[in-house]
């Protein structure tokens, strides 16, 4: 279910490192949660973020996630094609449904995510 | 809800949890909110027909030979006029004409109600008409049916062509509103062509142990198991008020556009000198319907804003399945109640726009 090369936050953030990218999304959990995605506000390219600033929004039918970025770091680039079909967020949560990548700063902000096994033992564990 | 006490279950809990629901706490009930997709079981309900369980509604019985003259006394709509064999919609309001709850009023018999109303206000409204009953109501009794009956939706275009093999009474020849005790394969059922959707339907009440079985008889038969996050998108873009959003004890019918309910020359009832007042002084605040014209979702809170200053608030807000944009309803002043006003939603920080459109959103073609 979570790939095991991608790092987790506990607000349901995934990373996945490409050099000194990050790829960043949300988990199958989130979207599960959220229910049908309607609308997907990202930020624009070249934005500058701090540690755990909220950087867009996701709206289903029933509810408003705010999502935010684990990492410090500049947005290079940015998924066009999940803000024109929302809907990959619920097909492909992990994959085409991206949101951005962003330069990371400091890898010091990686430390604090969890593994795998470690986010599917905190969304089952019922405190996520 | 206070800590430690257990949510409530309805006889249907375990078909939803077979069905793959997913469940929440909804007024103190573990209700399914949905089944395979919000989206996908309301264009089911627009398009065939959806099943919900709505058994969570309360009952209350009132009877007696002073029935009649205490429910006119009590509500706004006028009771005099509903005969056996018919519903209405109606209110329960305090002397300030603000709402307790809006209710249904089945006529049984000349001698005998039903009121359903809401599940989040069901105690309320029980204590609410007893206490008066005892206060002001000769000859009438008062009981609280909620557990007598399973009530279940069956909505959509295919909702009669679903129930009529079904029932033991020509479901066709039953006019909106209206209602009659038969049954539905072989248990009992007050069948009432009523609800919550905009579609036809029907609305039956069942004996609790009764439900499961006609559940799933009406499955098999080609309904789909829809949840509470379809039902109020649906009722949204038919813009029927909701309790808690579009109506509470701070709203008039007059502000909800729900004057038709109040019958102001039936005679004295409650709530109806401060709703002459205010027919006479005009209303502060108006209920339309908005549509947004940028990206997001305008939901219920967000402040309606014009130069600077929160002039409103939005009281229900969606993406709508079936027009495919973000809808909603909103209080402003009169004066911006017209459809075409350009309106200002206070979104997160930032103004969204959208437009005042007439209401419904959503109307069936009949």
């Amino acid at each position: 279910m979570y790939p095991r090369d991608y790092l987790y936050s506990r607000e349901h953030e995934w990373l996945r490192i490409e050099d000194d990218l990050c790829v960043l999304g949300i988990t199958e959990f989130a979207q599960q949660e959220l229910g049908e995605v309607v609308f997907v506000e990202l930020p624009e390219i070249g934005q500058v973020f701090d540690t755990n600033d909220e950087l867009g929004t996701i709206e289903s039918v029933k509810a408003v996630a705010e999502v935010f970025t684990p990492v410090a770091g500049e947005v290079v680039e940015i998924n066009d094609a999940v803000v024109d079909d929302p809907e990959l967020l619920n097909e492909d949560p992990h994959g085409d449904g991206w949101l951005i990548k962003i330069r990371f700063s400091s890898a010091d902000d990686l430390k604090s995510m969890m593994k795998a096994e470690e986010y599917e033992e905190f969304v089952q564990s019922g405190e996520a | 809800m206070s800590e430690g006490q257990s949510l409530k279950r309805t006889p249907l809990y375990d078909r939803h949890r077979e069905a793959g629901a997913k469940i929440v706490d909804f007024a103190g009930w573990e209700m399914p909110v949905q089944y395979t997709g919000v989206i996908e079981e309301h264009r089911a309900v627009r398009t065939a027909a959806g099943l919900f369980d709505v058994s969570h509604m309360g009952e209350v019985r009132v009877r007696g030979a002073g029935a009649e003259a205490f429910l006119q006394r009590l509500t706004p709509n006028d009771v005099s006029k509903l005969v056996p064999g018919r519903a209405h919609y109606s209110g329960l309001l305090t002397d300030r004409a603000t709402y307790v709850d809006d209710i249904l009023i089945y006529r049984l018999a000349a001698d005998d109600f039903l009121v359903v109303v809401n599940a989040s206000n069901a105690e309320r409204d029980f204590e609410w008409i007893a206490a008066r009953a005892v206060a002001d109501g000769e000859d009438v009794e008062v009981i609280d049916e909620s557990d007598r009956y399973a009530l279940l939706a069956l909505q959509g275009p295919k909702a009669l062509e679903i129930l009529a093999p079904l029932a033991s009474l020509d479901v066709s020849g039953l006019k909106y509103y209206g209602f009659a005790e038969g049954s539905v394969a072989g248990a009992p059922a007050l069948i009432s062509r009523t609800g919550y959707t905009g579609e036809d339907g029907f609305e039956l009440y069942l004996a609790p142990e009764d439900a499961p079985e006609i559940w799933r008889r009406l499955v098999e038969a080609g309904a789909v198991p829809a949840g509470l996050g379809a039902r109020d998108t649906l009722r949204l873009e038919a813009a029927m008020a909701l309790y808690g959003h579009e109506i509470d004890d701070t709203t008039t019918p007059f502000e909800a556009g729900l004057s038709w309910v109040v019958k102001l020359d039936k005679g004295e009832f409650l709530g109806r000198d401060a709703l002459a007042a205010q027919k006479a002084a005009g209303i502060p605040r108006k209920l339309v319907g908005f549509e947004v014209q940028g990206r997001g979702i305008a939901r219920q809170g967000h402040p309606v804003v014009s130069e600077g200053g929160i002039v409103g608030a939005v009281t229900s807000g969606t993406w709508s399945p079936t027009f495919e944009k973000a809808l909603g309803l909103a209080y402003v002043p009169p004066e911006m109640a017209a459809p075409g006003t350009p309106l200002a939603i206070e979104v997160r920080g930032k103004a969204l726009p959208a437009v005042v459109v007439e209401t419904p959103f959503y109307k069936r073609s009949r």
